[in-house]
């Protein structure tokens, strides 16, 4: 492990290089260095401007707008704050999971296999595709989706098609390509129609095959240099997630599982409600960011990273067919026990990319997504809270209301916030094994990037007008003169200004 | 078989002027022969509603913009804003001509210039006012939906 570059001794004698923002992440990060006089690494921080004020942005609304308001946190997983924001309110109107109309419970099941699908695949074929393919320290002009359309039309032109695919589920479940309404307090306010059922049918196979392509070609990628791929960035840490009641893989709900790095099992099958009771987050002076931990095992050991990987490695086993026989070839990787490797976030995304393919396809085949038994009510609740599995990992969104049904108290943990400390502890990882003693270059910062990338951060803003959101890259002496800094522009133009 | 003139607007309502965009889309009538399309954001999948478009009209706020709108014709670019996770129009158009291996429709930008950005801020005073001209012009775009006349209106910068 890498605690000692967290904080270095005498910092003030130190050079600074400061990436920032990272880029092909959502939102704004950036990395800071600081080296010694032989450039041998003394410090790496990830440091990540987090979404600002939220819960003000949530109290004060009547809690029925939830689902809709908390799409707009994020450009990226909308789907998945509304499906978060449903299930708490849903307890605000009396109404617990197991007892959602089953129509409504596989609706929003089918709009969350389409949001993971979707988010996932442009994440590897968009943003780490290229890395993957063409190599971390490539030229940068090669780093980009447009070389991967150009080197490899096929693979390119599917993940487009991936992407499309699953945003098609979403706007056909929730009538909407955003700011939909599908879900609402206690359902869904729609079911399909036969000809929006029979439209997603018709591609169902076909995306399905190329699921299944992308797992093989990540697999041997990651093989076909599996010392480094097993090294780079890797961290042995705990795990948390969501499992069934079976211990099979879950995205909607479940209980909350979490496993050390041996694979023994902390926790499982806890109840998401009292959350507050084995997850505490602690505040650093040098980040926005929290770091959440497992209060059973303390701040140094309890913390634990999310999302694909976690999953993967928390589950006992997947309930389709061809995502198991997946898994399986994976887990071997970790001589069936745990996986460390933060480069297998990629692998496991395309299982799970894989999962909800035929997911979908099974949804699809059953008759309840038709059905017009939506709704459901029971007696008022004045707190509720909701977790699901996003994308990027475990998402809780917790609300209180008072008699008038406005939201008093709002709480948000969202995965990033979760994989903070490993995204640190990987950045360290590299910085020390990868870049210490060595002139800085763009293709070995990039490695940086990419053990960032691995975990698919959303440091979102959903704020995306032009001219925002520059690279700039400075070198700093012991004196604290900047002595180089290197700027990349929102048109990709990179200028050396001084 | 040619789809209708597509008008995608793109931008978050909940941030700030960010919004102006999807109001400016509230704002239009529906018209026969037209689809409006919104969006948080630009990605690769758009490329896509793309095909079979005789035009298409971009909408989107810009801090860079230095009059209350800006009206430009694209051309496909490889600017690098496809590493990210919002892509500009212009290299949209490059993904299109790249997975079609043909040019893409005609595709006109037009920007308004906003201010701010904030999670949970309204529309600053400054872009409400943008924001009333630019429906305007654009009106005026979509009750002549045709190449000329779009062609003759670029470079319209409103001061």
């Amino acid at each position: 492990m890498y605690e000692n570059l967290e904080t270095a001794k005498s910092p003030e004698k130190l050079k600074r290089v400061v990436v920032d923002p990272v880029s092909r992440v959502e939102g704004h990060g950036k990395v800071t260095l600081l080296l010694d006089e032989n450039n041998k690494v003394k410090q790496a921080r990830l440091h990540i401007v987090e979404f600002r004020g939220f819960e003000r942005f949530i109290q004060g609304r009547p809690y029925w707008e939830l689902p809709v308001l908390v799409q707009r946190l994020c450009g990226i997983c909308p789907v998945s704050h509304h499906l978060a924001a449903a299930k708490a309110i849903d307890q605000l109107v009396g109404v617990d999971p197991e007892n959602l109309p089953p129509a409504a419970d596989k609706l929003r099941r089918l709009l969350h296999f389409g949001q993971v699908l979707q988010s996932h695949a442009l994440h590897f074929f968009h943003l780490s595709s290229p890395d993957l393919l063409f190599g971390f320290e490539s030229e940068i002009s090669q780093r980009n989706i447009i070389a991967v359309l150009n080197e490899y039309p096929d693979i390119g032109l599917q993940g487009v098609k991936l992407r499309k695919y699953g945003q098609e589920v979403i706007r056909r479940v929730s009538g909407k390509r955003i700011h939909g309404t599908g879900a609402i307090a206690g359902g869904m306010n729609k079911s399909l129609t036969k000809s929006e059922r029979d439209y997603l049918q018709k591609d169902i196979k076909q995306i399905i095959a190329w699921a299944q392509g992308s797992v093989a070609l990540i697999k041997k990628v990651h093989c076909s240099n599996l010392p480094y791929y097993d090294d780079f960035a890797t961290i042995p840490s705990n795990y948390l997630g969501l499992v069934k009641e079976n211990g099979a893989l879950e995205f909607y709900h479940g209980g909350i599982r979490a496993k050390d790095a041996k694979g023994k099992i902390i926790m499982d099958q806890i109840d998401y409600c009292n959350y507050n009771d084995y997850i505490h987050e602690e505040v650093r002076s040098w980040t926005y960011m929290k770091f959440p931990y497992l209060t059973a095992l303390g701040k140094e050991e309890g913390w634990y990273r999310v999302g694909p990987l976690a999953r993967l490695n928390n589950c006992d086993f997947i309930d389709t067919p061809l995502a198991e026989q997946a898994r399986v070839e994976f887990k071997q990787q970790g001589n069936g026990v745990m996986v460390h490797s933060t480069l297998a976030f990629h692998w496991a995304r395309l299982i799970e990319v894989l999962h909800c393919a035929e997911s979908i396809e099974s949804l699809l085949n059953d008759a309840d997504i038709m059905s017009s038994d939506l709704v459901t009510q029971g007696e008022k609740r004045f707190e509720g809270v909701g977790v699901i599995e996003a994308p990027r990992g475990t998402l809780f969104h917790h609300y209180e209301v008072d008699e008038n049904d406005i939201v008093t108290k709002a709480n948000l943990i969202v995965s990033t916030t979760s994989n903070n400390r490993g995204m640190n502890e990987s950045v360290r990882q590299v910085a020390a094994e990868y870049l210490s003693g060595q002139e800085l270059t763009e293709p070995l910062l990039n490695n940086l990037e990419v053990a960032i990338r691995a975990y698919d951060p959303c440091l979102s803003c959903a704020t995306h007008a032009v001219g925002k959101m520059p690279l700039q890259l400075e070198l700093v002496d012991a004196e604290g003169q900047i002595i180089d800094k290197l700027i990349k522009h929102n048109d990709g133009q990179i200028e050396r200004n001084l | 078989m040619s789809k209708p003139i597509l008008v995608f607007g793109y931008g978050n309502l909940s941030r700030g002027d960010d919004a102006l965009a999807p109001l400016l889309l509230e704002q239009l009538e529906n018209k026969e022969g037209i689809e409006i399309l919104n969006d948080f954001q630009l990605q690769i999948e758009h490329a896509l509603d793309l095909e079979n478009r005789s035009q298409v009209l971009f909408i989107d706020a810009s801090v860079n913009c230095q009059t209350a709108f800006n009206f430009v014709e694209l051309q496909p670019i490889k600017d690098k804003s496809y590493t990210t996770h919002a892509m500009s129009p212009a290299a949209l158009l490059q993904v299109y001509q790249t997975i079609k291996h043909q040019s893409p429709p005609p595709c006109f930008l037009l920007s308004i210039q906003g201010l701010s950005f904030e999670l949970g801020e309204g529309l600053s005073s400054k872009a409400a006012e943008n924001l009333s001209l630019a429906v305007t012009f654009s009106q005026q775009l979509l009750d002549n939906p045709n190449l000329d006349f779009w062609s003759q209106q670029t470079g319209n910068n409103l001061a």
